[in-house]
C-alpha cells in the first residue's frame, strides 16, 4: 500500500497529478466542440504555430533555457497561437478555402516564423523538449493555478454560451437564421482551443496535445448519444487519463505525456471492441424481435 | 393589415455573384406560398433572406413587428450522427431569455408538447438516427414550433423521401397552415407538391411569376423558370407538368431510356 501511495509525498508529483488533472479535463471540454466540428487536425496545427511563437518569444525576448517555461514562451505562445486560431477562423468563413486548408496555411507558416526568427538569432539555444513533450513534473504551484484559472475561465464560457455553441456546432445555417452569430461562436471556439493548448502545453507537449483534444469526446462519443452527456464523460474521461498518465509514468519512468496519450489509446481501443459488440448484440436482439 | 414579410427590389449577392436580384415579395399572415425554380437559382437564399441571416446589398425588407420565424433546413444537411436526442434536437431553437444552460422544466414541458402535437409523443430520448425520415422531418419543424413562429420556412421539406414519407410530411405542413401559420417553401416537385399549393413564386435569381398554379403552372412561364421547354397539360382542372429526357424514345412501345450515344459511353467495347 505504502508503495502505491508512495508518489503522493513528493510536492512535484502532487503537483503534475493536479494539473494533469485539470488540463485533461479542459482538453476533453473543449475537445468535444474540435471533434463534433470535423476539426481534430486543428490542434496539430495550432500547437505548431504555438511551437513557433514559444521558441520565437523566447529567442526575441531572451528566455533562459531552463527546463520550465517563462513568461516570454507564453508571450510568444499566445501572440502565435491567438492570433493563427482567429485568422484560421476568418480564412475558413470564406467558403472558396475550407478549414483544412486554413490551418494547414497558417499553421505552417507561423511554425516556419517562428523557425526563421530562430535562425536569425546566432548564439541562441532553448529547451525545445520542454515545450515538444511537456515536463509536468517541472509544473509549479503557480502553473497549477495558471491552468485551473484557464480551465475555470473556459468552464464558465462553455456554461454562458451553452445553447449558442451547440447550436452553431450542430446546425450552423439554422442557428445563423434563429439569431445566433456563428461568427462569434467560431470566434470563442478559436480562443478557447488556442487557450487550452497554450495552458496545457507543459503537460502534455505540444506534439501531443492533438491527441489528448481528440481521446476524452471520441471516447465519450463511442458511450452515449446525448450531447451533454457526451460533454461531461468527455471531461471525466480527460481528467481520468491526466491521473492514471501521470501516475503510471511514475512507476513505468516514462514520458508522462506520452503515457497520458497511451493510455487514453488503449482505453479507446477497449470502448470501441466494447461498443462493436454491443452494436451487434443490439443488431441480433432486434432481428429476433422481428422474426 | 401590414404583411409579415415585405421584399422590395432586395438583391443579394454570394461574392461577386448575384443570388437574387430586384425580387419583390409579400407574405401575409395565413399565406401559404411555394417557391420553385431551378437548382441555384436563389430559392434557399430567398427563405434566408426572409429570415434575417442574409443581408441583401440592394432593397428592402419590412418585418411586421414581433413576428417570429421558424426555418426548417433540408433534412439532407443535417449530421445524423451528432450526438443529439430529440428532445435535445428540439430545445436548441429556446435560446434565450436562460443563464443556465439546461432547460427549464416548462421549456421541457413545450418541447413535449410539440412533440406530441407533431406525432412524436415519447420519442424525446431516441437518438435522432433513429427516426424514419418522416418523423427526422418532424423533429426540426418541432424545433421551428419551439420559436413559436408566425410564420414557418421550409426548404425543400420533402426532397429526398418516398412518396408516403412526402404525403405524411405535406399533410402535417397543411394542418400547421390551417391552425393559422404563414407557410413559404421551396421545393423542386412542381406536379406533387407545387400545383397543390395555393400560391407559387417562379424563381430564377429574379421572380419570374407569381400566382395561383393555374397562373403560373404553363409552358411559356416555365421555360422562362428553368430555361428548357416543359409541356404543360390540364388534368381534372389542374396543371400537370409532362417531364421528358433527351433521348428518351416516345414511338417505343413502353417506357424506356435510350442507350448513350456513341462516343458517350463510360466504357466502349
Amino acid at each position: 500500500m505504502n508503495t502505491l501511495l508512495e508518489p503522493f509525498g513528493y510536492g512535484f508529483f502532487r503537483h503534475a497529478l493536479m494539473v494533469s488533472v485539470v488540463a485533461g479535463g479542459l482538453c476533453g471540454l473543449v475537445g468535444v466542440y474540435v471533434v463534433l466540428r470535423g476539426m481534430s487536425y486543428i490542434g496539430h496545427g495550432l500547437s505548431h504555430a504555438i511551437f513557433g511563437g514559444a521558441v520565437a518569444g523566447a529567442a526575441l525576448l531572451g528566455g533562459a533555457a531552463g527546463a520550465s517555461l517563462g513568461v516570454e514562451f507564453y508571450l510568444g505562445a499566445g501572440v502565435f497561437g491567438i492570433g493563427a486560431a482567429l485568422m484560421i477562423n476568418r480564412i475558413a468563413r470564406r467558403r472558396t478555402i475550407g478549414a483544412d486548408a486554413a490551418i494547414g496555411v497558417v499553421t505552417s507558416a507561423a511554425f516556419a516564423f517562428g523557425i526563421a526568427i530562430i535562425s536569425t538569432q546566432t548564439g541562441f539555444r532553448v529547451n525545445a523538449e520542454a515545450i515538444l513533450f511537456g515536463n509536468v513534473l517541472g509544473v509549479t504551484l503557480v502553473d497549477v493555478f495558471v491552468v485551473a484559472a484557464v480551465a475555470a475561465v473556459i468552464a464558465l464560457t462553455v456554461f454562458l454560451q451553452y445553447r449558442q455553441l451547440l447550436f452553431a456546432t450542430f446546425d450552423p445555417e439554422v442557428a445563423e437564421v434563429s439569431g445566433v452569430s456563428t461568427e462569434r461562436t467560431d470566434a470563442i471556439l478559436a480562443l478557447m482551443l488556442a487557450a487550452t493548448i497554450i495552458a496545457t502545453m507543459n503537460v502534455v507537449g505540444v506534439m501531443l496535445i492533438a491527441a489528448v483534444l481528440v481521446i476524452p469526446p471520441v471516447i465519450a462519443r463511442l458511450l452515449t448519444d446525448s450531447f451533454h452527456r457526451m460533454l461531461w464523460i468527455s471531461v471525466g474521461v480527460g481528467a481520468a487519463l491526466g491521473f492514471v498518465g501521470v501516475y503510471l509514468s511514475y512507476y513505468l519512468n516514462v514520458s508522462s505525456g506520452a503515457t497520458v496519450v497511451l493510455t487514453g489509446a488503449a482505453l479507446f481501443a477497449v470502448v470501441y471492441a466494447w461498443s462493436a459488440v454491443k452494436g451487434r448484440r443490439a443488431m441480433v436482439d432486434a432481428l429476433d424481435a422481428h422474426q | 393589415m401590414d404583411p409579415l414579410i415585405r421584399l422590395e427590389k432586395v438583391t443579394c449577392r454570394y461574392g461577386k455573384e448575384p443570388v437574387l436580384i430586384n425580387v419583390d415579395l409579400e407574405v401575409n399572415a395565413g399565406d401559404f406560398v411555394g417557391v420553385v425554380g431551378p437548382s441555384g437559382s436563389g430559392k434557399s437564399t430567398l427563405l434566408k433572406t426572409i429570415a434575417g441571416s442574409i443581408a441583401p446589398i440592394a432593397g428592402r425588407i419590412h418585418r411586421e413587428k414581433g413576428t417570429a420565424i421558424g426555418y426548417v433546413p433540408q433534412v439532407e444537411t443535417v449530421n445524423w450522427f451528432f450526438p443529439s436526442t430529440v428532445r435535445e434536437a428540439v430545445l436548441m431553437a429556446r435560446l434565450g431569455g436562460r443563464v443556465m444552460p439546461w432547460s427549464s422544466k416548462a421549456d421541457v414541458a413545450e418541447a413535449e408538447s410539440v412533440l406530441e402535437r407533431l406525432g412524436l409523443a415519447g420519442l424525446g430520448d431516441r437518438h435522432i438516427r433513429e427516426l424514419s425520415g418522416g418523423q427526422q422531418q418532424r423533429v426540426f419543424v418541432a424545433r421551428a414550433m419551439l420559436r413559436r413562429p408566425k410564420l414557418l420556412l421550409l426548404d425543400e421539406p420533402t426532397s429526398g423521401v418516398d412518396v408516403r414519407t412526402r404525403h405524411d410530411v405535406m399533410h402535417l405542413i397543411h394542418e400547421l397552415h390551417h391552425d393559422g401559420l404563414a407557410i413559404v417553401l421551396t421545393t423542386h416537385d412542381l406536379n406533387g407538391i407545387a400545383a397543390h399549393l395555393p400560391q407559387i413564386v417562379c424563381l430564377n435569381r429574379e421572380v419570374i411569376a407569381t400566382g395561383s398554379p393555374r397562373d403560373v403552372i404553363r409552358s411559356d412561364v416555365l421555360e422562362r423558370t428553368y430555361g428548357a421547354p416543359l409541356e404543360v397539360l390540364v388534368h381534372g382542372g389542374m396543371p400537370v407538368v409532362v417531364e421528358q429526357y433527351p433521348g428518351y424514345d416516345e414511338e417505343q412501345e413502353g417506357a424506356r431510356v435510350l442507350p448513350l450515344r456513341e462516343g458517350h459511353h463510360e466504357h466502349p467495347a
